[in-house]
Formats: C-alpha cells, structure tokens, sequence
C-alpha cells in the first residue's frame, strides 16, 4: 500500500491513516485529546525550546531511520542546552507513493526513541504533497533546565577543556555510501545523548558549554564556538577520533571527517580541572567509550581556531564552505 | 632517515627552489597538514593544474547547460561542477532556473538511470584527468552490452603530460614537480621521465599522507642542491613504473587526444582525450569546444594554476570571489587552489 493524495484530504482516509497508523504508535493522554492545541503543566524551570526538520535520504539507514532521527536530533539539541526533553510535536509531510509500510517502520522508531528519550510526543500533524515517495519530519521540543547551570558560551574561559564523545563522521559516511552503494560495515552514530549529559550535570561536572557536531561537523562547531565566546581555539589533530573504515572512505573520496555530519556525538567544554572527571564519566557510557580531549580555549579576542597536525604543523580550521562533495579525481 | 631529521632539514637554509605540486589533492593535504609551516621560507611549493574542474572552459559550461535545458534530456554531473561559472551562469544556478541536472556520485549511475527512463537522453558531464577517464569506457560498454542508446557524454577529459610539458617549456622557474599520485597510477612512475631528462627537472611521485610529501619535498630539495633530475617513485606500494596496463589499454580503445582549451591558459595541443571514431556518435558536441566564452574579468585563476602568482596576488581573491560566490574555477572545488588558500590561509 502506498500514500496517495487522499490520505492528507482530512477525511476518511486521513482519519484511518491517523487511526491505523499513527494513533497504534504515537497514542498518550495529551495526543489522544485530539484538540488543536496541547495543554502542558507549567514547570518552575526555565523552559528550552528547539525545533529542527529532517530531509534525510535514504529513509532508513544502518543505525536508524528518519524517525529516530527526527527524535534524537530535536532530543540532542535541549540536552546541549542542559535542558531535560519534556515535550515534543511531529509533523510530517508524505510524499505520494510513499510506501505505507516504511512509513509504519518510521513512525514505531520515533516512538520507541521518544519513549525511551523519556520526551512526551503531544501533537502532530500530517500532510500529503505530490512527489515521489518521500517523507519529511518536523519535530519541535520543550525541556526545562532543571539543574540551574547557565551553560553556553557565555560561560566559556580562557583554559577550558574541549571534548568530544566519540568517533566523527559515522553519520554522514553512512549515509553518503547508501547514495552511492558502497558497501561497507559504516553505521549511523544516530542516538540520544540525553544519558551522558545527564550522567555529567548529575556528577557535578563543571560544564560550560555543549554542542552537538551535526551538519558542518567538528570544524563549524569550533568556529561557531569561537565566534560566539571570541576566544582561540587550538586542537590536536592526534586527539580527534576517526574510526578507521571512516578514514578510508573519506580518504578515498577526498572527504574530512572534521566537516562531516555526526547524530549522536557532541562537543562538551569543561573547565580544565574537570576536564578528567568528564573524560572518565564519558567513557563509562556505551556511546562515549571513545571520548577525547581534543584541545583546550586559548586566547582570549581572537575568535581563531588552529590545529596542530599529525607531522607538527599548524594550520587554521575554517567553517565548511559550499556542500562536502566527494572530489572529481 | 627518519622524519624528524627530514624535518629539520627542510626548515634550515636552503638556496631558493620553487617545488610546483601538480595534483590538487596534493595542495589540499599540504595545506591540511600545515606542511608550509614546517619548511624554510626559500622552499615554496607552487599549486599546478591538477584540479580538472579548475581547467573547465566556460564554455562547457554552458553547454552543460544547453543539454540540462533540451526538453527530454537530464544532464548528470559530480557535485563540484556544480558552481563553476559559465558565461552566463553555473550549473546551479540553472538548475534553479528549471534546467535538469542530477549530481551523481559515479558514472555507472547513467546506467541504471538510462534504463529506467528510455524516454529521456542522459548527457553525462565527463570531465577529469586519467584517473577517471577509463570509469567512462566501461559506461560505453556496459551501454553496449546492455543495449543502450540513451546515453551521451560531454567530454572536458585532460592528458597530464601535455600540461606539464607546456609547463615546462613556458616557465623556467619551477625547479622541481611532486608528480600527481593519482594520474600517476594510470600512467606509472616512468611516464615523467621524458620530461626530466629533456628540461632537466626532477620528478618524485608521492602519496597523499603529509609524511609522503614531506619526503618527497626533501627529495626533491637533495636532488636540486645535487643537481640532479630523476624520477623517483616514493608512491611504490600504488604506483607501477608502467603503471596500469588495462586502464591505459580502456583510454587507448575508447578515446583519442586531441587539442583541449584550459581555462585560463588556451589551448594545449593533445591535451584532450575526446570519444574516437567508432564511439562518436554517443559524443554530445564535445569537439566542438575548442575555444572559451568566458566575459573579461580580473580573474587570475590561469596564473594561479601556471604558479606564476598565488592566489592571494589575485585582486578578487577573498573579496570578489568566496567559494560561496566563485568568479574563477580554482575557488569552486575543493581541490581548488584558490579555495584551499581560501579555507586554510584566510584570516
């Protein structure tokens, strides 16, 4: 069975598309009101709010899909905020053609990854447009910032430690081989970071700022971190973890893992002094084994981020310029 | 000889030497590796013509475009081609405009298509140097064995040797090449050696990790200060002295050289490879692009590729021309010199 116009006319069709699909899935006492809007408790936190839009192909991935997608990276971005997901809305946009079944996989990943994220999926919407059996998730989430920390660049220092969770590029070299049907072992690193920043804010882990290294990668975070708190940054080349088949492929394409697309790594800036107890608290996750200190803030005024290479050079990381492409030759 | 004491070689005195790096992955690994930093200011490494979207004429382009804009017909080109300027515009600036272009990420992709959609003729944007040029032969005969006729190629496909042997007698300057490691995989490491023995310039062929070219830089360097001209393959575990037979025997059944204009320089005579005799009518009016439609700007891209000026001697550079908004081809691709400078150098 495949979607077709009707499904999004809002009538019989839509409503049985709502009620054998999404309702089996996504059902809870907010959504199950059916009113325009949802009426959510007030919290004495400050409240976060993000939203983010999820155009992936191809739809389903190794490693994950576009609905689990869709949760961890709105999740991902209140956690980086040091706020707990509470809330979160879905809309999606079908593409006629799509085939009813990927859809039925898509909606139970994003309901398994919301449940288990602990965010409460309140209200949805679904749309039918002409095309050519795609799909298109919008997520918007609310979260409150219960542990007090004003985390963000703001907060950032002269000697702060810079971290990140894990192997860079998984994401964006998975779904770049399903385009182009490489075969390799390559999984999508898409997960929810809630538990390792939990694990931190709880230690007491002196945070300053976080980031998730999604579309730009690891270069574009450290330029927009720079910018933002204008301070230099200096990294290590040595420190930055690539898993080998990553490497491989970026080699062979001409692709830098610097600038790729990761789902389930980010980039935690502590003061230097806890910089250990962060590293340590990381690595006990299953998703952060492969922690690292990659570098620490320098200067302050010159919003500069330089890496030291491998064979002891220095050179500047700028931001990603145009699309990451592979190269002609 | 191990790296460090290379490395303190390289930075001490030396007397003055221009190293030309052909290839564009090359510049890309010395800029990522900070390799500059490590040399003495007397060593400087010139960025060649090694980067095929950067040779592109304008008007390919355009007629890239031509074909994306004939009713029935899909135009299928590698990403980095996408913002080269045209006379007129860029690839993608006419797909916005409603022209049919696909990005594809190899050429076998035709195939699929092409099958697919009998009723639409697929023009794929065949441009590169000989690494790739024999992935467009088994095109053509897939296409044979398949059955297909639906497919055509725009050929801007470049011979290395005929650029760097107008290199070499235009330009006395260059004391030492770093052979490009790719090219020289089809070609094998024995290829250069007509040139260094009539110009009197040593060759080393080099990998792509910034330990590979910073020894052949410091070979290089030895074999200039020793006056020396060789070709010396540091690349042995890829590249064969006779490099390889079965590509080279796919170009020779498939292609025949021809004059090609490079962007920025003119003509380079058997410099093209162009689609022959028995394979000419799946040609998409490739020959016909002998000259360039390029309008008159400051672009100085031609003698950033002769390394005659690095791009940061160019007016545009930075200011006119971002990769964001490229007025010349070395700033679109990433393997650019204009855009390496740009992304690595700026600030």
């Amino acid at each position: 069975m495949k979607i077709v116009m009707a499904h999004g006319s809002g009538g019989n069709a839509t409503r049985e598309l709502i009620k054998d699909l999404f309702h089996k899935y996504l059902a809870n006492d907010y959504l199950d009101k059916m009113e325009d809007s949802a009426i959510l408790p007030v919290s004495k936190y400050p409240l976060a709010m993000t939203t983010d839009s999820f155009v992936v192909t191809p739809l389903e991935f190794p490693g994950g899909n576009i609905g689990k997608l869709a949760v961890c990276g709105t999740v991902n971005d209140l956690w980086m905020a040091g706020a707990e997901p509470q809330y979160l809305t879905a809309g999606f946009i079908l593409e006629e053609g799509l085939e009813i079944d990927l859809l039925d996989r898509v909606v139970a990943s994003l309901s398994k990854t919301a449940k288990e994220a602990g965010i409460k999926i309140v209200a949805g919407d679904t749309k039918v447009v002409q095309g050519n059996g795609g799909l298109y998730i919008n997520t918007a989430g609310l979260g409150f910032r219960k542990s007090g920390k004003q985390i963000g660049t703001d907060a950032i220092r002269k000697g702060d430690a810079l971290i990140v969770s894990g192997d860079l590029g998984n994401h964006h070299a998975c779904i770049m081989s399903q385009r182009m049907e490489i075969a390799n072992s390559i999984q999508s690193d898409c997960e929810n970071l809630g538990p390792m920043v939990d694990a931190l804010l709880q230690a007491g882990v002196e945070v300053r700022a976080m980031r998730d290294i999604t579309r730009g990668g690891l270069g574009t975070v450290l330029n927009e971190i720079a910018e933002a708190s204008n301070h230099a940054i200096e990294i290590e080349e040595k420190s930055i973890p690539v898993d080998p088949e990553v490497k491989s492929f970026c080699d062979i394409l001409g692709l830098d893992p610097l600038y790729m697309a990761n789902e389930g790594k980010f980039l935690c800036i502590t003061a230097q002094e806890h910089s250990d107890q962060a590293l340590e608290i990381l690595k006990q996750n299953r998703l952060g084994t492969n922690a690292r200190l990659i570098g620490s803030v320098a200067e302050t005024g010159r919003p500069l981020v330089t890496v030291k290479t491998r064979l002891g050079g220095k050179r500047i990381i700028d931001v990603l310029y145009g699309e990451g492409l592979p190269r002609i030759c | 000889m191990n790296l460090d004491h290379i490395r303190k070689e390289l930075a001490g005195d030396h007397q003055e030497l221009k190293i030309m790096e052909v290839c564009g992955t090359h510049t890309s690994s010395i800029f990522k590796n900070g390799i500059r930093s490590l040399l003495s200011p007397k060593i400087r490494l010139i960025s060649g013509p090694g980067c095929p979207v950067c040779v592109t004429p304008a008007s390919y382009i355009d007629k890239a475009i031509e074909w994306a804009m004939t009713p029935n017909c899909v135009l299928l080109t590698f990403g980095d081609m996408m913002k080269v300027p045209g006379s007129e515009k860029s690839l993608s600036e006419a797909k916005a405009d409603g022209a049919k272009v696909e990005i594809m990420y190899s050429p076998q992709e035709a195939l699929k298509k092409a099958a697919a959609n009998p009723e639409l003729t697929y023009v794929i944007a065949c441009v590169g140097f000989e690494t790739t040029i024999p992935s467009y032969a088994l095109v053509i005969q897939q296409m044979e064995r398949s059955g297909l006729t639906n497919i055509r190629f725009l050929t801007a496909l470049r011979r290395v040797m005929p650029a760097l042997d107008f290199i070499c007698a235009t330009d006395n300057e260059i004391s030492a090449f770093i052979a490009p490691g790719h090219v020289s995989t089809i070609l094998g490491s024995q290829a250069y050696a007509g040139l260094a023995e009539q110009y009197m310039k040593p060759f080393a062929v080099a990998g792509f990790e910034g330990e590979h070219i910073l020894i052949a830089i410091y070979d290089l360097v030895k074999q200039v200060e020793n006056h020396k001209h060789e070709v010396h393959n540091l690349y042995p575990s890829v590249v064969k002295p006779e490099g390889n037979a079965i590509a080279l025997t796919y170009i020779s059944d498939y292609f025949e050289a021809g004059p090609a204009f490079w962007r920025g320089i003119g003509v380079i005579e058997d410099s093209g490879l162009y689609l022959n005799q028995k394979y000419r009518q799946y040609d998409a009016g490739s020959t016909d692009l002998v000259g360039d439609a390029q309008k008159s700007t400051n672009c100085r891209c031609g003698e950033v590729i002769l390394g005659k000026i690095n791009p940061d001697e160019c007016p545009m550079f930075g200011k006119a021309c971002t990769p964001a908004k490229a007025q010349g081809p070395c700033m679109v691709s990433s393997e650019g010199t204009c855009g390496i400078w740009f992304r690595f150098t700026r600030k």
